[in-house]
């Protein structure tokens, strides 16, 4: 049983398989497919009611689908340690300080009482909280809070990261540094996910673009690519209509 | 009028003078009260926050039932007791009935399902919140029931008060179980409504000061912990 350090098997690459969701008879997602590998930074873009922040819940398992399959390298076990994370719109925090909340996810993730505030104190250095760990979460401004949000996923060194419009409420510092963020935790080996509105982001952080349109994948392309030359109309009417700078 | 104003009067004497007797009613109704929802909070929390972030068949029915049951009038729940209690009841050879034992058991009954109802609205309004966050970290539902509990402590305090101040203000139950007996079971609502049968205002007055002083000074205290905790995690 004691087999040394075997390395587990990596959760990637995501099959997602003719995936449909609906909801009261109305599809959000309607017949998708798609594979995510490791390592790009994927970034999941489209219209609203396009059925993005729906897609992402349904890979982290948040939703069940109507039909279809997502099927993980590696299946998660139920009652072991995920390791995936998501960082949602709005950081929803415990009313305990910022370090006792990375702490908690820690907890739950089964990691040892003695091993979590020295994790946790990193987590929180990584992300620039050092000085206010000890900070009631909840009054912290929104930008720290989604800090501590992000440093509670990194503290789990989660394979995968869900991000749901991580950004959508700040002002552009703060927005900046949830971006250097993203930006370490990938270069620490974690894949990204994320779903955007702000397409000056979706340039600055993706490798690879997936535009949703209607509940489908309509195109998937590379960064530079699907910003210079849309394949489909649906896309090139989204850029322009979303680009009027 | 000056009788009253004579019987207020006298009233404030007795409780200034701290007498025995008035004191003696009023230690043994914080004692009943607090323990009986100190055993509603051990028994109504759980229950409230289980059913707040579970789904069952039935549980509408449940949530009905509960809320009903925050209405159950004192005297009823104090004669249901009764018959469990008296000599010939299921629970007659245990000696409890006319003892302080079973004034806690009453209130118990009585304030329990306050608890448990308040805490599973509150707590239920906070899994819409939290729900999807603590299932992202793989919280079980038992995990999460425990985590809202806690992020919630200081909403709780509110609930905990309306389940004291129910206890500390029925005479039904208690009167029916306890028996009003001086010097055992003799409460500060029983003794009220039999010295003011009696036409002993004086007492009745001073026991009333001082219920009202309590409940309120609880009150205060639990709104300004409220408060403070509030600005301070948010």
């Amino acid at each position: 049983m004691t087999s040394t350090m075997r390395a587990p098997r990596s959760l990637l690459p995501l099959r997602v398989e003719d995936l449909t969701f609906a909801v009261g008879g109305r599809r959000i997602i309607d017949g998708l497919s798609l594979t995510l590998e490791a390592g790009s930074r994927t970034v999941i873009i489209g219209p609203n009611g396009a059925g993005k922040s729906v897609l992402l819940r349904l890979c982290h398992g948040l939703l069940q689908p109507t039909s279809g399959n997502i099927v993980w390298n590696a299946p998660e076990v139920r009652g072991e340690p995920r390791r995936q994370a998501m960082v949602f719109q709005r950081a929803v925090l415990l009313r305990r300080s910022a370090l006792a909340n990375v702490a908690y996810a820690l907890g739950v993730a089964g990691v040892a009482a003695g091993a979590r505030e020295a994790r946790a104190r990193e987590a929180l250095h990584k992300v620039g909280l050092d000085a206010l760990a000890a900070h009631p979460a909840r009054v912290l401004s929104g930008g720290e809070q989604q800090r501590v949000a992000l440093a509670r996923a990194w503290a789990l060194h989660p394979e995968v990261l869900f991000l749901d419009e991580p950004t959508a409420n700040l002002d552009p510092g703060a927005t900046h540094e949830i971006e250097r963020v993203i930006g370490a935790m990938h270069g620490a080996g974690t894949k990204i996910v994320m779903v955007t509105h702000n397409l000056g982001q979706a340039r600055r952080l993706a490798d690879e673009v997936l535009f949703l349109h209607q509940g489908r994948l309509l195109e998937r392309a590379p960064v530079d690519r699907f910003f210079k030359q849309p394949a489909s109309p649906e896309a090139a009417q989204f850029l322009e209509g979303e680009l009027p700078w | 009028m000056s009788s009253v104003a004579e019987a207020a009067a006298q009233a404030l004497r007795l409780v200034a003078g701290a007498d025995p007797k008035l004191l003696d009613i009023v230690l043994l109704s914080l004692r009943v009260s607090l323990t009986a929802v100190a055993i509603s909070c051990i028994v109504g929390l759980p229950v409230g926050a289980a059913i707040a972030v579970s789904r069952f068949p039935g549980r509408r029915g449940v949530i009905v039932v509960l809320n009903a049951l925050m209405g159950l009038p004192p005297v009823v729940v104090g004669l249901a007791v009764y018959l469990l209690l008296s000599r010939a009841g299921p629970l007659g050879t245990l000696g409890l009935l006319f003892t302080p034992t079973a004034m806690v058991i009453a209130q118990t009954i009585l304030i329990t399902p306050i608890v448990a109802a308040l805490s599973r609205q509150v707590v239920e309004d906070a899994w819409e919140e939290y729900r999807e966050q603590l299932r992202s970290l793989g919280e079980k539902r038992f995990g999460a029931a425990v985590t809202l509990l806690w992020d919630l402590r200081f909403s709780l305090v509110t609930i905990v008060l309306a389940g004291f101040g129910r206890a500390a203000a029925e005479v039904g139950a208690v009167i029916i179980v306890g028996g009003n007996i001086d010097g055992v079971t003799r409460v500060m609502t029983t003794a009220i409504a039999l010295e003011t049968s009696k036409g002993d205002l004086p007492l009745a007055l001073g026991l009333g000061m001082i219920l009202l002083t309590i409940v309120l000074a609880l009150n205060a205290a639990a709104y300004v912990v409220k408060e403070t905790a509030q600005r301070r995690y948010g």
